[in-house]
């Protein structure tokens, strides 16, 4: 049964297993030059499992010592995940323990693949949804620890490696610009965050950013909803 | 070298942990049951990621100083290539790693 789903399984995450093993290498090697020690962008790929924000958390982590920030950040950043648990609730209802399993790791990709996959007749659901998740995970942990080992040996300097987080946020953000129906979420993102850094300054206008998005998203429900 | 110690980075970890995690686990968590999802959480599901990732984007260009050094001019062109590359190929990859390369070129030997 576990054979028959894994079978099903792999081929659907081969996509993913290129571009994990890079963008896992390239934040393993960000993190090092940042200065971090190699367990720590290791660590963060097995219990964070969220790409763009661990870019960020090294960000954040050169930046000073600041957890509610980061928790904040965590929490905005990640607010996509809330529609994909709400949109995964039944079809992870039955499948065991390995629910628990399966929405720690329910990343963007492990979503994409479990919310649109057909699972072929005769293959236990479960066990597929956890194969998925399972394969990407091993795929970033192994891209994100070959990145921080070769940033270890590698002792050559690379200026302007940083600017990967910035080029990665910059695709993620046009990726997304390109599918959504409305532009209007994105434009109230990028202009509060925008009027938030010249007005707060860049070591604290996240908190004010996010209060600001949630508000004007709020008081103008009615004519944001019809268009999402 | 980095300024946090050890524990504080643990400290730091452990915050964007929970914050990912609280993300992942409340809608089974609180809706799990029979409950119904309010229509407030479902539009705040649907419309906040975009806005995310405007602040993400601002957030990744914070510390470019426009007024001093080289005036933010190699963001500034390794944006536009990145924005041209990813219209006009689609290709996730491809693009953020031509960008990061010109941002590379540009800040090595050029500025």
């Amino acid at each position: 049964m576990k054979l028959k789903a894994f079978k099903a399984a792999f081929p659907k995450t081969i996509p993913i297993m290129t571009g994990f093993l890079f963008l896992g290498a390239a934040y393993g090697i960000y993190a090092r030059t940042s200065g971090l020690p190699a367990a720590v962008p290791i660590i963060m790929a097995a219990v964070v499992f969220a790409g763009s924000m661990e870019f960020v958390a090294v960000d954040m982590l050169c930046g000073g010592f600041d957890p509610v920030g980061a928790l904040v950040m965590a929490l905005m950043v990640n607010a996509r995940h809330l529609f994909y648990g709400l949109s995964m609730l039944t079809k992870y209802k039955g499948v065991g323990a390995k629910k628990w399993y399966l929405i720690f790791g329910l990343c963007d990709e492990s979503f994409s693949i479990n919310c649109t996959a057909d699972v072929p007749e005769g293959v236990d659901k479960g066990w597929f949804y956890f194969w998925v998740t399972l394969l990407n995970q091993c795929y970033w942990v192994t891209g994100a620890s070959v990145g921080a080992l070769a940033g270890s040996f590698i002792k050559i300097e690379l200026p302007g490696l940083e600017f990967v987080m910035t080029a990665l946020l910059v695709v993620i953000f046009l990726d997304n610009w390109l599918k959504e129906k409305s532009h209007s979420s994105s434009l109230i993102g990028l202009a509060a965050a925008f009027c938030c850094l010249l007005f707060f300054g860049s070591g604290g206008f996240i908190i004010p950013s996010m209060a600001v998005i949630i508000l004007i998203l709020t008081l103008f429900r009615r004519k944001i909803e019809v268009r999402l | 070298m980095n300024p946090l110690n050890i524990w504080q980075i643990a400290v730091m970890i452990g915050a964007v942990t929970l914050g990912t995690m609280l993300t992942r686990f409340t809608p089974f968590l609180v809706f799990g049951g029979e409950k119904r999802v309010p229509k407030y959480v479902e539009y705040l599901g649907k419309a906040l990621p975009g806005a995310a990732l405007g602040l993400l984007v601002i957030y990744s260009f914070k510390d470019v100083n426009v007024l001093a050094g080289s005036h933010g001019l190699p963001e500034l062109i390794s944006l536009a290539a990145i924005v041209a590359l990813h219209l006009w190929k689609k290709n996730m990859l491809l693009s953020i790693a031509a960008g990061t390369a010109v941002y590379m070129l540009l800040v090595n030997f050029v500025f």
